[in-house]
C-alpha cells in the first residue's frame, strides 16, 4: 500500500494505532502498515500539523518520540478507527466462513469466535454480494490422505507416498519433504519437496493413493520455493509444445478448464484457441476423448497420431467379438 | 494526493467530529485549515464538494442536517458513534485465523477490502501476525475481467447488461440482470440475480461473459430479496446426478494406470492377441466418463454396458477418420 488513495485511511487508522501501542518502533509500526519506515515519518510529520480548528499548542494531534519510538500525547478526537466499509467487512467475513468449510485447515472454534466479534464491532456493515464455496469433494482416501498429510506438517515428518501422475499416466512411489497444503478452485494440494524431481511439487490430494509419515525429519532444502499461486497452477515453460484446436461447442469447456491463448469466436459457437501442453500422452488422450468435437489445425504429427491411435482402438475392439 | 489535501482532509474529519452542531459549509470554510487558500467562492466549492466526495467514498459517515434554532443554516458533521469501530479484541487464536483469511484471496478487489480491514483492526488495537506459516492454505482467485464491475454493480445496487454465450446450444445474447450477488463456486465465478428478460432468478458464468459489463440505472435500485442463498442457489444449479453405474473394462497388461486405480480387477483376458485384465469401476458421470476412457485408445475396450461401449466407439470413428 503505496499509492496516494491508500494515505487517507491511513492517516486515519495512524492516531489509534499508536495509541494502542504506546511506545512502539516506528519500523515495526511501517510493517503492520505495509510502507517503508521513511514513508510513515512522512505520514507522522503531517499529522502533527493536523488538530482541531484554532490550531493551537492545546489542539493539534501531538506525538511524542523518544529515540526510534513513538507514542500519542494528544489525538484531537481520533481514538477510535473509522468501522468496517460494507466491502471490507464482506471480504474478511466472507474469507473466514470460506475458512470453516475448508477441511482442516484452521480451528473452526477459533473462526467462529472471531466472526461473532467482527461482526459485533462492524455493527451495520453486514458482508453482502459476495458468497464462496469451497465445494472440496472429500472421499474416503482423500480425507485419510489428508489427515495423513495434516499429521506430518504438524510434526515435520518426511513422507512416503504412492502417487498418480496424471500427465504421464503413471503410479510412482516417492519420498517427499512436505512444506504445506493449499486448497486452490475447489481441490486440495499438498506441496513439497519430491526428493526424487529433486524439485519442489504440488501433489493433489486425491491423486495420493497410499501414504505413510515417515519417522524422519522433513527437510526441504533452504532454496525450495513456495509456489506462487496467484496466476493459477499452470506453469508455462519454454519446452512446452502448443497446439492449436476448434472446438465444437460441445468442447468449449477445454477452454475453460485449461489454460489457452489467443481465443477466436468462430460461427456457431465453435472456439479456435491454442493449447500449451507438457506431455504428448496426455494431450492424445484429452484429445481422442473430446472425439468429434475437436479438430487439431497443428501441428500435423499431433493430429496424425491422434488418427492413428483412434484407427488402432477401433480395430481392437472390434476383435472382442471374435476373441471370447 | 497532494499533503496540503491530505492535510486538510484530516482536519476536516477532526473537526467534524469534534462538532456537535451541524456546521454549514461557509463556517467550514472559515475554520478549517486548508479552505482559506481557495481563491474564490467557486473554487471552494469544488474543493468542498472534492473532499465530501472522498470522504463519503471511504465509507466516513458525513451527515447532513439543520440545528434546531431558528436561524439555523444547514450544515455537515460525522456521528461518532457511527464512524468509530466497535470494541473488539482477539485472542490469539482467533488473530491467526484472521491472518489466515486474509490471505485466501488471489483478487486485486478483495485482496485490497481485507488488507483494509486488517488496518483498521490493527488500529483497534488487535495484533495480527501474517508471517507465521499456516498449515493449509485456501486460495480463492478472481480473474475474470467481469468480477470487478459485478461486484462494484451488487455493491452499489445498480442493473446490467452484458453479453453471455452459452456453449450448447450455442448462443450468443444480451442479457439484463438484476445482480444479488458473485458466487465461487468450486473455483469457479458466478453472478446470480434476477434476469429481468425470463422475470426469473438465474446464475451465470463469469467466463462464459463476453465483452464488458455495464451497470445502468440508479443506485440501491437493486435489492436482494431476503431468505436468498447465494451460494445454495448456485451449488443446486449446478449440482450433477448422483447416480453411479458400474462398468466393466478390459485393459491391456500394466497400461491404463489412471482406470485401474480406480478399479477391482475381476479376471484376465487376451484381445487381439495382447493379455489384459477384466475390471470393474463405478462412474457418477458415465457422459464424461466416455471421453475418460475413450482417451486410453486401445489400452481400453468397453465390455458393458453397451450404451457406454457404443458412446465410446463413436468418439473413437470420429476421431479416426472425421475431421481432415
Amino acid at each position: 500500500m503505496t499509492s496516494s488513495q491508500d494515505r487517507l485511511p491511513r492517516l486515519l487508522a495512524l492516531v489509534p494505532y499508536l495509541i494502542a501501542r504506546p511506545g512502539i518502533r516506528v519500523d515495526e509500526a511501517a510493517a503492520d502498515f505495509g510502507v517503508p519506515a521513511r514513508q510513515l515519518r512522512k505520514d507522522l510529520e503531517l499529522l502533527w500539523m493536523c488538530g482541531l480548528p484554532g490550531y493551537g499548542p492545546g489542539d493539534l494531534i501531538d506525538l511524542s518520540f523518544e529515540g526510534d519510538t513513538i507514542s500519542v500525547a494528544f489525538d484531537a478526537g481520533m481514538s477510535r478507527p473509522l468501522r468496517l466499509t460494507g466491502a471490507e467487512a464482506t471480504a474478511l467475513l466472507v474469507a473466514l466462513n470460506t475458512l470453516l468449510e475448508a477441511p482442516g485447515v484452521a480451528d473452526a472454534d477459533a473462526v467462529r469466535r472471531a466472526v461473532a466479534k467482527i461482526e459485533a464491532a462492524a455493527g451495520q456493515a453486514q458482508p453482502a454480494g459476495v458468497a464462496v464455496g469451497l465445494g472440496v469433494r472429500e472421499g474416503e482416501t482423500t480425507a485419510r490422505s489428508r489427515r495423513v498429510v495434516q499429521g506430518a506438517l504438524q510434526a515435520g515428518h518426511a513422507l512416503r507416498m504412492t502417487y498418480y501422475t496424471a500427465s504421464k499416466d503413471r503410479i510412482s512411489e516417492r519420498t517427499v519433504d512436505p512444506m504445506r497444503m493449499l486448497i486452490v478452485e475447489g481441490r486440495s494440494y499438498l506441496e513439497a519437496w519430491c526428493r526424487r524431481a529433486e524439485a519442489v511439487r504440488l501433489f493433489r490430494l486425491d491423486r495420493i493413493d497410499e501414504v505413510t509419515e515417515l519417522d524422519e525429519p522433513a527437510a526441504p532444502p533452504p532454496y525450495a520455493e513456495q509456489t506462487d499461486t496467484s496466476a493459477g497452477l499452470f506453469r508455462e515453460r519454454p519446452d512446452h509444445e502448443v497446439a492449436q484446436l476448434v472446438l465444437a461447442p460441445d468442447a468449449r469447456w477445454v477452454s475453460e478448464y485449461y489454460p489457452v491463448e489467443r481465443v477466436t469466436e468462430l460461427d456457431d459457437g465453435y472456439l479456435r484457441v491454442r493449447m500449451r501442453y507438457a506431455d504428448e500422452s496426455w494431450m492424445v488422450r484429452l484429445l481422442l476423448g473430446l472425439g468429434g468435437d475437436v479438430t487439431v489445425e497443428e501441428p500435423v504429427a499431433l493430429a496424425d497420431g491422434l488418427r492413428e491411435r483412434a484407427r488402432r482402438a477401433l480395430s481392437r475392439a472390434g476383435q472382442l467379438a471374435v476373441t471370447p | 494526493m497532494s499533503v496540503a489535501r491530505a492535510e486538510r482532509l484530516v482536519n476536516l474529519v477532526l473537526c467534524l467530529l469534534s462538532t456537535r452542531q451541524y456546521l454549514p459549509a461557509e463556517r467550514i470554510r472559515a475554520i478549517v485549515a486548508g479552505y482559506a487558500d481557495a481563491p474564490s467562492d467557486e473554487a471552494f466549492h469544488r474543493m468542498f464538494e472534492r473532499d465530501k466526495n472522498e470522504l463519503r467514498d471511504l465509507g466516513i459517515p458525513l451527515e447532513f442536517g439543520s440545528n434546531r434554532t431558528i436561524d439555523a443554516e444547514d450544515g455537515y458533521r460525522i456521528a461518532r458513534r457511527d464512524y468509530e469501530l466497535g470494541d473488539i479484541d482477539l485472542e490469539p487464536d482467533e488473530a491467526a485465523a484472521v491472518a489466515l483469511a486474509v490471505r485466501l484471496w488471489d483478487s486485486p478487489e478483495l485482496t485490497g477490502a481485507a488488507a483494509g480491514a486488517l488496518l483498521k483492526l490493527r488500529a483497534a488495537g488487535v495484533d495480527v501476525d501474517q508471517g507465521v506459516p499456516a498449515v493449509v492454505e485456501p486460495k480463492v482467485r478472481t480473474t475474470e475481467p467481469a468480477f470487478g464491475p459485478l461486484l462494484a454493480a451488487v455493491q452499489a445496487g445498480r442493473a446490467v447488461r452484458f453479453d453471455y454465450r452459452r456453449p450448447s446450444p450455442a448462443e450468443l445474447r444480451t442479457r439484463t440482470l438484476e445482480p444479488w450477488g458473485v458466487v465461487s463456486w468450486r473455483g469457479r465465478w458466478y453472478v446470480v440475480g434476477h434476469d429481468r428478460d425470463r422475470a426469473a432468478p438465474r446464475c451465470f458464468r463469469l467466463s462464459r461473459i463476453v465483452g464488458e459489463v455495464r451497470a445502468f440505472g440508479r443506485p440501491g435500485v437493486v435489492r436482494r430479496p431476503p431468505g436468498v442463498d447465494l451460494l445454495e442457489f448456485v451449488s443446486t444449479s449446478t449440482g450433477e446426478p448422483p447416480d453411479t453405474t458400474t462398468v466393466r473394462l478390459w485393459v491391456a497388461r500394466n497400461r491404463a494406470a489412471g482406470l485401474r486405480r480406480r478399479a477391482t480387477v475381476v479376471g484376465g483376458r487376451t484381445i487381439d492377441d495382447v493379455p489384459g485384465d477384466v475390471i470393474e469401476l463405478e462412474l457418477h458421470h458415465p457422459d464424461s466418463a466416455a471421453g475418460w476412457i475413450a482417451g486410453y485408445g486401445e489400452d481400453a475396450v468397453v465390455l458393458e454396458p453397451e450404451v457406454l461401449r457404443k458412446t465410446v466407439h463413436e468418439r473413437l470413428l470420429a476421431a479416426a477418420g472425421g475431421a481432415r
